[in-house]
């Protein structure tokens, strides 16, 4: 029999809050005058669009192309004529027409967008020199174009308590310029609906429910709002300092491992541009940082693969519930934890792969390299917010160790390499530590949407029929739509497979579930585009990039695709650092060993995981807060 | 019944029109006697509702009620001298009815046959007592159009609105007339809308029509926000079939089968009124599927506001109507285009669909010879404030300000000095006397700086303070804005901030013009009305008051005497008995005194609170304003009338 893999690709399923323009689209273009110059337009493009496509810059804060176009910080303005009248316009929401005139710096503009600006920081906790978003943040951007440098208006000040309950975000109303684009994202993209705005007037504040912390409400941790945000007021929970200390701490070996999509993501933070590979930069960067060892989390990747393959196998035979759901996305797991727990049992066991780098360093590498376990710290570089809840699960652990101690975001990385005063750039390339540090393609694409299934399926693929299947293109699976379906022939079995990313996007695939589809295989990955989207990875705050759209995060998926062309290794069992893991320390896939380090169980967590009275404190938060009790 | 054409709706209007027209002072011989009792809001509140099962029972207990009927009615306007009743035939007006004149008013004018002199319109200025409505001041300037029914049927009674002419619009628009022909009318006529911006009526239903997006919305805007103002609730207390009859020829002109009235609940006896006549306008097949035997559906439903003011706004009323939070959004698309669910939607104000039904019944060429050259028909007013007569009015466009106030408002009480009208409730401005004589209109309220609004009209007298009423609209404003753009969430917080720095004395020329700058780009850079108008008070003060400002800035003086901070209390030593009665009241132990001696105030301590001013049985304690301590030169500078240094030593 002919042992071929296929794949049909399904339809194309567009959603709102889709990231992605639909370049198949035909449009009728228009002409309109903006500054004097005649520019030509798409039909139902917006002013600032058709602006920015001309050349012509308008600053804007809570504009994010296709997410949030509200015309709320009114930072946009522009002066437009109508029939001889100038009127000041939101040019971010207003209809660019044929024969539109447009003045985009006239005095007018310039002094009503200056004071706009002037009132958002007289109404902001200006710490610049202290601040996470220091030189990258878009209202400090814009403070410094209109050239602002007195405040003509002043006057009381909102002081908020910062609210940092979680281990993954912290937020810090005091910084809030209410753009909303952290509610956009998370109720159009996400379609989590953790934010809205509390209260009116000046107390009005963009917040969890009832002002909560997110972590008493159903935040799946993803960090998309952190990348949406265009100040300090929400942000990761940093622990650089908890890791410094460990690398400085003689008696600990600090074992620090990248998660795939770093070494495309992390050079964007030292200038390179999005879609640049920097996989030996960074292994040299983290060896100047003082890590003992340098591993992939890709190694793990593959072994996940593995892992999950033989999951799969297993369940079609019957053994366990289908279709079977990944489970290496953190922010997917919560998700599904607090909306769809009925699937908790289609998930598969396996931890995430940082995790399971974890388990195995304090158990493997320690046994191996003769290393007292409890010596080992172990860091994981993610693209994410929500691997640092992962990592404090209490589930998340081997006998009396945490699997992995610290998580650092790309971003925080960054940072260490500056405090570290290490030239990014001039780095020479260095190459991974063996044993954990050597991965196949398969484990690359983990980074991206479409990788995980696609790696597994080519696990599986061979399992199944013992041969190595020729290596096809599996560009429908990957590619960037938000949820996409195929067929796939494994053996003589069709298999239906599911690749979603978004969780408003998963959210239509565990519909169609619930209405009694069947899919055998699905992927999900909880931010847009997959981890090369974590709410982790660098933001685009400064000048010379500033974040109006999320698209490129096409260019880093691209980088991770030709990291995985340009290997010879593709397919995870062919790692030969991971058959001698099995070989010497595992015994197979799914065996008792696997079963103890590598997998791990879920828990349902309902809707409203936690509401407590008083979420705020501090002045201004709000009458009705005013009056509840504290706990 | 259900009404399916015309001779249906006269065979209504023949059974209910003698009653009417008695109303209307038609001596027909009924043999009835009817006595009207006011139950708008106002009258409600000042027991009216008491009047009238009180009148009940004592008219049983007389064995009266075969020749008389109680009819509860819709508001007079009269709200000052609520509660009001009238009496049929005779229109002799009662003002102010307690239950407890019930008695009297029974014996004296239904047994008796006499008019009851005492509960008679009293005209303080001329002393005299006047028996009909027609004589008394205030209604005689008035043109009721839109308020032809409140006060005259009853409007929980669908069959007094047909013997009103109501339902007829209607029939004839669905029986005979096409959209294009009906909204041509409307066009013709000038009628704008009565909601605020005054566009239009007749464009936006024609923008609405050309949608070519189904299914598509009516809603009416009841939300009334404005403080002080009451003109949508009378019309809905008074008349609410006119609205609904409206709405439906709006919804057969732009092609649409649901409406909804958008209300708000603090409005019960409307709401109430509104689910009645909606039931009632069923029940006569006057709402429903297939209205008058043809294949036009329409349909109402009430949706309830929470009382926030921008929710009166159009697009977050629509927010608001589909669940969401009320805040507005940026236009385009308008509510024509894009509205409910994303739908063409039409959206006007109670008082503009009330004035449809009044262009159908009289035409529009009689409606475009109303009004003024731009601004057509009528116009509701609430009047409040510093005057003799408070209530709801309705007069012709281009009626005059001095018309309004001192003939139908009969002027400011206590002769005291007119000083200003602010009109256009918070998004208004103030007029000055100045103006008095300009004839009203949209765009001559505008060019003031100020605006129609929904037609809230507040008279000020010199005892008002034009910064402190300033303050007062913008707390106001910045208190309901909705928090979603820069300019209103934030510039109208620092803008009462420096009003407010400035009504306590500490503030500075440079605030002044700060004031203004920062007004303009507030107007010019806000989302929605809301914020583009807030700015008004304060622009229109600054424009007409200046000096006001100035005064309170330069001399820390606040010349009316209303800024606290800017006060002071003294004990005037001449008249001071020494009672130590002041001391007593004073709960900030700010009096000071010893027997024989003039009492003191230390202005340190006093927080103005005048509980002394009422305790002193020689008025002996006096309002100052800071100017007197200006006066009193280096000396002094600590508070006027303190007497010598001696005496301040033993204190
Ligand atoms: C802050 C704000 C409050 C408003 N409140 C009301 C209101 O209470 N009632 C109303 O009819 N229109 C109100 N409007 C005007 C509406 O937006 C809208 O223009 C009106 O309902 C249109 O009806 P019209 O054309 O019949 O005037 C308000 C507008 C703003 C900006
Ligand atoms: S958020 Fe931006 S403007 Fe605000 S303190 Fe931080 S860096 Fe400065
Ligand atoms: S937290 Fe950030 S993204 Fe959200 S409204 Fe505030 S400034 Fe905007
Ligand atoms: S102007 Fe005020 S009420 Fe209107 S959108 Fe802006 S903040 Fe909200
Ligand atoms: S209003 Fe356009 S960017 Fe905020």
């Amino acid at each position: 029999m002919e042992e071929k893999l296929e794949y049909t690709p399904g339809p194309v399923i567009r959603k709102t809050g889709q990231l992605y323009d639909n370049p198949e689209k035909e449009v009728e273009k228009i002409k309109l005058t903006i500054d004097c110059r005649e520019v030509t337009a798409d039909k139902g493009m917006s002013v600032l669009e058709a602006a920015r496509l001309a050349g012509i810059e308008i600053p804007s804060l809570c504009y994010l192309r296709h997410i949030n176009e509200t015309g709320s910080c009114r930072v946009c303005l522009v002066e437009v004529e109508v029939k001889g009248t100038k009127t000041l316009q939101a040019s971010c929401v207003y209809p660019a027409t044929a024969g539109l005139v447009v003045h985009t710096t006239s005095p007018r503009v310039r002094r009503v967008r200056k004071t706009m600006v002037e009132l958002l920081l007289s109404d902001h906790h200006r710490e610049c020199t202290t601040c996470i978003r220091n030189l990258n943040c878009e209202l400090q951007n814009v403070a410094d174009s209109l050239g602002i440098r007195n405040l003509k208006y002043t006057g009381e000040m909102k002081a908020l308590q910062v609210q940092n309950d979680n281990p993954y975000i912290v937020r810090d109303y005091n910084k809030c310029i209410k753009c909303r684009r952290c509610e956009a994202i998370c109720s159009k993209v996400q379609e989590i609906n953790v934010y809205s705005a509390l209260y009116r007037n000046y107390d009005t504040i963009i917040a969890p429910a009832f002002g909560q912390d997110l972590s008493r409400v159903a935040c799946i941790a993803c960090g998309q709002c952190v990348l949406a945000c265009p100040t300090g007021s929400i942000t990761e929970k940093e622990c650089i300092e908890s890791v410094w200390e460990a690398l400085e701490d003689p008696d600990k070996y600090v074992v620090v491992q990248t998660a795939p999509s770093i070494q495309v993501t992390l050079g964007e933070e030292f200038g390179f541009p999005a879609g640049s590979v920097v996989t030996g930069k960074l292994a040299a960067a983290l060896r100047r940082l003082g890590f003992d060892r340098v591993f992939a989390t890709d190694f793990t990747a593959d072994l996940a693969v593995m892992e999950e393959a033989h999951e799969l196998l297993e369940r079609l035979e019957g053994r366990g519930k289908l279709p079977l759901l990944t489970s290496c996305c953190p922010g997917w797991v919560k998700f599904a934890e607090h909306f769809y727990p009925e699937y908790l049992d289609n998930l598969s066991t396996c931890k995430s792969p940082h995790e399971m780098f974890g388990a195995l360093t304090k158990t493997y590498i320690a046994r191996k390299e003769g290393i007292d376990p409890e010596k080992i710290v172990v860091v994981a570089i993610m693209p994410c917010t929500a691997k640092k809840f992962e990592a404090a699960r209490p589930e998340m652990g081997t006998g009396e160790f945490k699997d992995v101690d610290w998580v650092l975001t790309t971003r925080e990385l960054a940072r260490m390499i500056r405090q570290a005063d290490i030239s990014f750039p001039d780095l020479q390339e260095e190459e991974y530590d063996s044993p954990m540090g050597t991965a196949s393609g398969a484990g690359a694409i983990f980074g991206s949407t479409g990788g995980v299934l696609e790696a597994a399926v080519r696990t599986a693929c061979h399992l199944t029929t013992g041969k190595e299947a020729d290596l096809p293109d599996y560009e429908e699976l990957r590619g960037f739509s938000g949820l996409k379906e195929a067929e796939v022939l494994l053996k003589d079995r069709k298999l239906k497979v599911a690749i979603a990313h978004g969780t408003g996007n998963a959210r239509v695939l565990l519909e169609r579930l619930r209405a009694g589809e069947t899919f055998h295989f699905v992927e999900i990955m909880a931010c847009p585009g997959g981890c090369v989207g974590g709410g982790g990875q660098p933001i685009y705050g400064s000048r010379e990039r500033k974040e109006v759209s999320l698209d490129y995060r096409h260019n880093r998926a691209d980088a991770l695709g030709r990291i995985d062309a340009a290997k010879t290794l593709r397919r995870s069992h062919e790692n030969p650092d991971v058959l001698r893991l099995y070989k010497e320390f595992l015994g197979q896939p799914l065996g008792e060993v696997s079963r103890n380090l590598l997998h791990t169980c879920y828990t349902p967590r309902g809707k409203l995981p936690g509401f407590q009275f008083g979420g705020i404190k501090g002045s201004h938060a709000g009458h009705a807060l005013d009056n509840m009790p504290d706990t | 019944m259900i009404i399916k054409s015309i001779e249906d709706l006269k065979e209504v209007k023949e059974k209910y029109e003698p009653l009417i027209k008695q109303r209307l002072g038609h001596r027909n011989g009924l043999g009835l006697t009817q006595i009207l009792v006011c139950s708008g809001t106002a009258c409600h509140s000042s027991e009216s509702r008491e009047v009238r099962l009180e009148l009940e029972q004592e008219l049983a207990r007389r064995g009266l009620e075969e020749q008389t009927r109680v009819v509860k009615t819709g508001c007079f306007g009269f709200c000052e001298y609520g509660p009001i009743v009238m009496v049929h035939p005779g229109e002799i007006f009662y003002c102010q009815v307690r239950p407890g004149d019930v008695r009297e008013l029974v014996e004296k004018h239904l047994i008796g046959g006499q008019v009851l002199e005492r509960l008679l319109y009293h005209n303080d200025s001329t002393g005299k007592r006047t028996q009909t409505i027609e004589d008394i001041h205030f209604f005689q300037a008035q043109r009721r159009i839109v308020l032809r029914n409140c006060g005259v049927i009853n409007p929980e009674e669908i069959g007094e609105y047909i013997a009103r002419d109501g339902y007829f619009a209607l029939a004839d628009v669905v029986l005979h007339k096409n959209r294009e022909e009906v909204i041509e009318m409307i066009k013709k006529s000038g009628l704008r809308g009565r909601g605020g911006a005054g566009f239009p009526t007749g464009r936006k239903w024609e923008l609405t029509a050309a949608q070519d997006i189904r299914p598509k919305y009516v809603v009416c805007n009841a939300d009334e926000g404005d403080p002080g103002a009451f003109m949508d609730r009378s019309i809905l207390e008074g008349d609410p079939h006119s609205v609904l009859e409206a709405m439906t020829v709006a919804g057969y002109c732009i092609g649409a089968n649901q409406g909804f009235i958008y209300v708000r609940a603090e409005y019960p006896i409307a709401v109430e009124r509104l689910e009645l006549a909606i039931e009632q306008a069923r029940e006569a097949g006057l709402l429903g599927k297939g209205l008058f035997g043809t294949d036009f559906d329409f349909d109402l439903s009430l949706r309830f506001g929470a009382g926030a003011f921008v929710c009166g706004e159009e697009t977050a009323l629509l927010h608001s109507v589909m669940g969401q939070r009320g805040e507005p959004r940026p236009r385009p698309p308008y509510p024509a285009q894009e509205g409910l669910w994303g739908k063409p939607t039409l959206i006007n104000n109670v008082e503009t669909f009330a004035n449809i039904t009044v262009v159908l019944r009289e035409g529009w060429e009689w409606y475009q010879g109303q009004g003024t050259s731009t601004s057509k028909g009528s116009k509701v007013f609430s009047l409040a404030g510093k005057i003799y007569n408070t209530g709801l009015i309705e007069v012709p466009m281009g009626t005059t300000l001095r018309t309004i106030i001192f003939d139908i408002g009969g002027g400011i009480p206590g002769n005291r000095q007119f000083k200003a009208v602010q009109t256009g409730g918070p998004s208004g401005g103030c007029i000055p006397a100045k103006y008095l004589d300009l004839p009203i209109d949209y765009e001559s309220l505008k060019e003031t700086g100020s605006m129609m609004g929904s037609g809230g009209m507040i008279v000020m007298d010199e005892g008002d303070c034009m910064v402190d009423i300033a303050r007062f609209y913008l707390e106001f404003s910045q208190d309901e804005s909705c928090g979603r753009c820069t300019p209103c969430r934030v510039g109208t917080k620092r803008l009462l901030e420096i009003l407010i720095r400035i009504t306590e004395g500490q503030g500075e020329m440079e605030d002044l013009e700060m004031l203004e700058e920062l007004s303009y780009d507030i107007r010019d850079a806000s989302l929605c009305g809301l914020g583009q108008t807030a700015p008004n008070p304060v622009l229109s003060t600054l424009r007409y008051f200046r000096n006001e400002y100035v005064t309170h800035v330069r001399d820390k003086r606040c010349p009316a005497g209303v800024c606290k901070a800017l006060l002071h209390y003294t004990v005037d030593e001449e008249k001071c008995i020494a009672c130590g009665l002041c001391a007593k009241a004073c709960a900030a132990q700010a009096i000071t005194g010893a027997p024989k001696q003039p009492y003191r105030i230390d202005p340190e301590k006093c927080t103005r609170c005048a509980a002394c001013v009422a305790k002193c049985p020689r008025q002996a304690i006096q309002k100052g304003i800071r100017k007197d301590v200006a006066d009193l030169g280096g000396e002094a500078g600590i508070y006027a009338g303190a007497g010598d240094t001696e005496n301040r030593a033993t204190l």
